[in-house]
């Protein structure tokens, strides 16, 4: 082999292998990741609702229901997938409605498209996909800060397929701020009504038009109750080249997604946090975060948490005050039944019944 | 998001730090955060004429 085909070839294995890292801007794209839940039924009632698989949501306004699960049903190389499984049909689609599923992108992750430069550099998505029958659905990626969308429609059979999708980079748009708000939407349509179909869609051309979104020959997800989807290792990449997915470990995808979502609890005596008895019915506790968050998180926290006082004597919280919250960790107040004396150290846990008990951390986008 | 309720919230110094609300039936503890997505839902929610986030104690 010549100098100069080592060399070429050199670069196409940098290029198109596992050699090249970091290639994936989509974090749990292999859907290996579920803290909230593994399952969730009558998903579509909530706008913007993050079900189970983390890092995935949806911008929902329909009649039209479906069971989301991280199913062990994915093509050669995953052992998981995101399943979507329609349990409600909605046939008369008004105009206004839409299911997305989506993932998004701060500021500070997508810098390196220089979008609103001359620069600006193109995108490619690949992902893989199947469903109970044919269907047509649109691939959209949107700057959430200057409404510019560009899409494709692309097929799913009843076989898993790899879509590869190559957005051009908008050197029409503005420069996307650098800082940890939402600037970009990976999308993928659904469903949706004229308010994003009615013009004529024109395949991978940046617009600002609303009712250009949806391309055309899509399919509507609510359509049947016979109706599912199937969908897993989602990667965006920089380039014009779809590489093989950049699988990462598990532990890896994990702090990845906690910097947008934690659980503490969940199973028996799981520690949450450290506490101290300021009066015999309050205590004030702090929770250090594994992984330091987006943005200072919304806090939920279970009644099924405990303060355990002595060994073998627990209360359970009945609320939360005097909170601090930050991007770091909580400091805070609970109340609880009187445990007798104050100014004692205690131990913030998870319950041992059945129902634990949890907090979460949510600075999702 | 569904809000049905949203009240300000002290820290031990008296300064409002957070939001308790309801939101899709959960009770959530909200940082006055402009970049949290749920304070930003509730700034939105208390622009409609009959929401309004109560006062803190």
């Amino acid at each position: 082999m010549t100098k100069a085909a080592e060399l070429a070839k050199m670069g196409e294995v940098l290029t198109n292998s596992q050699i090249g890292g970091r290639r994936n801007m989509v974090i749990n794209g292999a859907m290996n990741i579920a803290q909230r839940a593994t399952s969730a039924t009558g998903v579509g009632g909530t706008n913007e609702e993050y079900p189970t698989i983390d890092r995935f949501n949806f911008t929902t306004t329909s009649a039209g229901r479906f069971t989301m699960t991280q199913t062990a049903d994915g093509p050669t190389g995953f052992a998981n997938c995101m399943k979507l499984d329609c349990t409600t049909a909605d046939t008369s689609i008004s105009a206004s409605e839409a299911l997305i599923l989506q993932t998004k992108f701060e500021g500070q992750d997508v810098q390196q498209l220089m979008y609103g430069s001359s620069s600006a550099q193109p995108v490619t998505v690949s992902f893989y996909v199947k469903g109970n029958a044919n269907a047509t659905y649109t691939l959209e990626w949107r700057n959430e800060e200057d409404g510019r969308n560009i899409g494709k429609t692309f097929n799913v059979t009843t076989d898993w397929t790899r879509v590869i999708i190559t957005f051009t980079g908008d050197t029409g748009g503005s420069a996307v701020d650098d800082d940890n708000t939402h600037a970009f939407t990976l999308g993928i349509w659904l469903h949706g009504g004229t308010t994003f179909s009615g013009g004529t869609f024109a395949e991978n051309t940046w617009h600002a038009t609303n009712n250009l979104r949806i391309g055309d020959g899509q399919t509507s997800f609510f359509d049947s109750t016979d109706r599912t989807f199937f969908i897993t290792g989602v990667q965006l990449e920089v380039g014009s080249v779809a590489t093989p997915f950049e699988h990462r470990s598990f532990g890896e995808e994990l702090l990845l997604c906690q910097r947008y979502f934690e659980t503490f609890g969940g199973t028996a005596y799981q520690p949450v946090g450290m506490a101290i008895g300021t009066s015999g019915t309050r205590d004030r506790v702090n929770v250090p975060f594994k992984v330091q968050k987006r943005a200072a998180p919304t806090l939920t926290v279970s009644t099924d948490l405990i303060i355990s006082y002595r060994v073998g004597y627990d209360q359970n919280i009945t609320g939360t005050a005097d909170l601090n919250i930050s991007i770091n960790g909580a400091h805070f107040a609970v109340d609880h039944a009187d445990v007798g004396a104050a100014a004692r150290p205690h131990f913030f846990n998870s319950d041992a019944s059945s129902s634990f008990g949890t907090l979460t951390a949510d600075a999702e986008l | 998001m569904n809000i049905t309720n949203a009240k300000y919230m002290t820290n031990s110094d008296g300064v409002n730090t957070t939001v308790k609300a309801t939101i899709d039936n959960i009770v959530m503890d909200i940082p006055l955060d402009p970049a949290n997505r749920h304070y930003q839902a509730i700034q939105e929610w208390a622009k409609i004429d009959v929401n309004t986030i109560e006062d803190a104690d």
